[in-house]
């Protein structure tokens, strides 16, 4: 365990970035978080989290995949990237933490997704704890422990010092880099706060809420449940859930005709959406009750089956706080363990 | 209010007047209300809620309800009957289908707003019509009704319910202090300069989420042209970090004339970008070139931008009267 003083956290940031670009929250104009890059003067935010997911590091909304020149019957076929400087994320909570693991059975399994390959490969993660959860927060029902977040090194911030412990080979490299800044502590403080935070973890209005009625009944009992046409009836149809969500990650690929070649690129996708699915013969989900439905069968049962019982969900609560009509995944929780 | 809206639409339903009750359902906290379709006096007895909680506007969600078998009952606020007023006239709704009970309104508190002065960990809230009491996970605090609503309802442009078969409670007036205006003014005021770079700063932070449209009654096309694979620009993230731009104002334009200002754009973004001044703006607009007009305030006037006279003013007479080369 290593500290540092919170009156050194700008030389901090400003080791950190003449080494590598650094992202941190940082509050807007409206006063809410975002992900930005540091430069000198940004201050950490001590808002709980971003608005957005810290999965856009990962999987941008937009990728540009390959370009195409087209001459004649000729077509040149280029690879534009040019990712591959490293970079930390500082400030990442332990739920947006967990939510790479959900990302990497995704996209880092065979075939392996190279542009988020490389993303992974030059990106360090450095998570804070929780102290203050909200009403909305239910990342403890998916065994995950906000007062002692995954990633390649962990921090707490108390009122004097920010402590850090490295977890991983990268975040052992990335202490290297500014251990000048650093003195080795014991973990008293930070043993205290976890305490601290986990009182509060444990009286969460959610902390207790059961997601047993997706693991004991079948895939097409809960498939085939008349509990979807209540559930999904005033859903707007917008994409919110999916695009504030760390951890939906469908997505679609599209030609756009430059007017001289093509842009491949590829864009988050929803399933809230009309198209979701639209092939060139039909579309296999018509109704909003189809796509509504596949956003929690996917995160509820599809996924766990897939990966040995882990739910594709990590409790953020960002689609509770964002939902337009105040529908969301611990509603549809709730309403099939009420049969339990 | 709850009483009397739970005792209305358990009578009607008993006696047989609708066959469903279109309404706001209670959440986990207080805040959370969600529009839901009731159909048996059970459901209403157990879930049906109507208080200073329930912001969403249930006029659009008529589209569909109307086209259903058998007649619905829907409690409507005022500012929810312009946008229903607005979508009978453009013959998007079965009038006979619907049968409308306007509830009086005094602003609907919202949670976001709340939080944004730093309460945090809203575990449920009761509101007397003047404070709101706010639980929290970190204990009890009082905040004005005032400060506690979002621009939706801060700058309310009426309390009078324009569409109704019955009313509960004494009706309401307009609002004619057009204080829902003054930012529009503060932008007017802006050099072009700052005024691109204060609509870049926001519409920059888009996601493209469709939550705008999808909530907003006069987007009410079958098919948008940016869902229509068709159209050449049907899209689900901008290809350039102006295409959201272009979004926002293709929108904007096409609702022009239509939207009654209900507000509900800015209420659903994620991203809190001030998209009813995009709105206002044109209302403000037509209001100084063709005359006071309010979307959806009746079923007859015809709208300025649908109709043509001699004495509509020309864009050179835009100009003379401030409008920008």
């Amino acid at each position: 365990m290593f500290r540092l003083p919170v009156s050194k956290m700008d030389e901090f940031f400003g080791a950190i970035a003449a080494a590598q670009t650094l992202y941190l929250p940082a509050d807007g104009k409206d006063g809410k978080a975002s992900y930005v890059k540091w430069e000198s003067g940004i201050a950490l935010s001590k808002a709980l989290n971003t608005v957005r997911s810290a999965k856009d590091f990962f999987f941008p909304q937009t990728t540009n995949l390959c370009d195409f020149n087209v001459n004649g019957k000729n077509i040149e076929i280029i690879d534009n990237r040019t990712e591959s400087e490293d970079f930390v994320v500082f400030g990442v909570r332990a739920c947006d933490a967990r939510s790479f693991t959900i990302l990497d059975k995704v996209f880092l399994a065979e075939p392996v997704d190279s542009y988020y390959a490389t993303r992974r490969e030059h990106g360090t993660v450095i998570t804070m704890a929780c102290t203050a959860p909200e009403e909305n927060c239910f990342c403890n029902v998916f065994g995950i422990d906000a007062a002692n977040p995954e990633g390649d090194a962990a921090c707490w911030l108390t009122e004097n010092y920010l402590y850090i412990n490295p977890i991983t080979e990268k975040g052992r490299k990335f202490i290297e880099t500014v251990k000048g800044l650093l003195e080795e502590c014991d973990s008293a403080e930070v043993d205290a706060q976890k305490a601290a935070t986990k009182e509060i973890l444990d009286r969460l209005p959610f902390a207790n809420v059961n997601t047993d009625y997706f693991r004991k009944n079948t895939l097409l009992d809960i498939f085939n449940s008349d509990k979807w046409a209540k559930l999904s009836e005033s859903c707007l149809a917008c994409g919110t859930c999916t695009f504030v969500c760390p951890t939906c990650q469908c997505y679609d690929i599209k030609d756009y005709d430059t007017g001289h070649g093509v842009k491949r690129y590829r864009t988050w996708d929803s399933c809230m959406y009309s198209d979701f699915t639209k092939m060139a013969a039909a579309n296999s989900r018509t109704t909003q009750l189809q796509r509504f439905r596949q956003r929690f069968m996917h995160k509820l049962v599809y996924f766990p089956d897939n990966n040995e019982g882990e739910f594709g969900c990590v409790g953020c609560g960002r689609c509770l706080s964002r939902c337009p009509i105040s529908m969301n995944i611990i509603k549809v929780i709730k309403n099939f363990g009420e049969e339990e | 209010m709850q009483e009397q809206t739970v005792k209305r639409a358990l009578e009607l339903l008993a006696d047989g007047t609708v066959n469903r009750v279109l309404g706001w359902k209670t959440g986990e906290f207080a805040y959370d209300t969600t529009p839901a379709v009731f159909t048996s006096a059970e459901e209403v007895e157990k879930s049906f809620i109507y208080n200073d909680f329930c912001g969403p506007n249930l006029s659009k969600y008529l589209i569909k309800e109307s086209r259903k078998e058998g007649k619905i009952l829907v409690f409507l606020k005022p500012c929810d009957t312009y946008s229903f007023n607005q979508l009978c006239k453009e013959h998007r709704l079965i009038r006979e289908n619907i049968y409308v009970i306007g509830v009086p309104c005094t602003g609907k508190v919202s949670a976001e707003k709340i939080k944004s002065s730093g309460i945090k960990g809203i575990t449920g809230m009761e509101s007397d019509g003047e404070n709101v009491t706010v639980h929290t996970l970190y204990g009890d605090s009082t905040v004005k009704k005032s400060d506690a609503m979002g621009a939706k309802c801060s700058t309310c442009k009426s309390k009078k319910h324009v569409a109704f078969d019955e009313l509960i409670g004494e009706d309401g007036e307009v609002n004619n202090d057009n204080a829902r205006f003054e930012m529009v003014e503060k932008l007017e005021a802006m050099s072009a300069d700052e005024r691109y770079e204060f609509w870049r700063g926001e519409l920059s932070k888009c996601i493209r989420c469709n939550a705008c449209r999808n909530v907003c009654p006069a987007c009410s096309c079958e098919n948008c042209v940016f869902d229509n694979p068709e159209s050449g620009i049907q899209q689900r993230a901008a290809v350039n970090s102006f295409e959201e731009n272009m979004f926002h104002l293709i929108r904007a334009f096409h609702v022009a004339g239509r939207c009654t200002d209900c507000g509900e754009c800015s209420r659903v973004c994620p991203q809190n970008i001030p998209l009813h001044l995009l709105n206002r703006k044109y209302i403000k607009d037509i209001n100084e070139f063709y005359g006071d007009y309010q979307a959806g305030a009746d079923l007859d006037t015809r709208p300025p931008l649908n109709a043509y006279t001699f004495d509509d003013c020309e864009p050179s007479i835009v100009y003379k009267k401030g409008g920008n080369e």
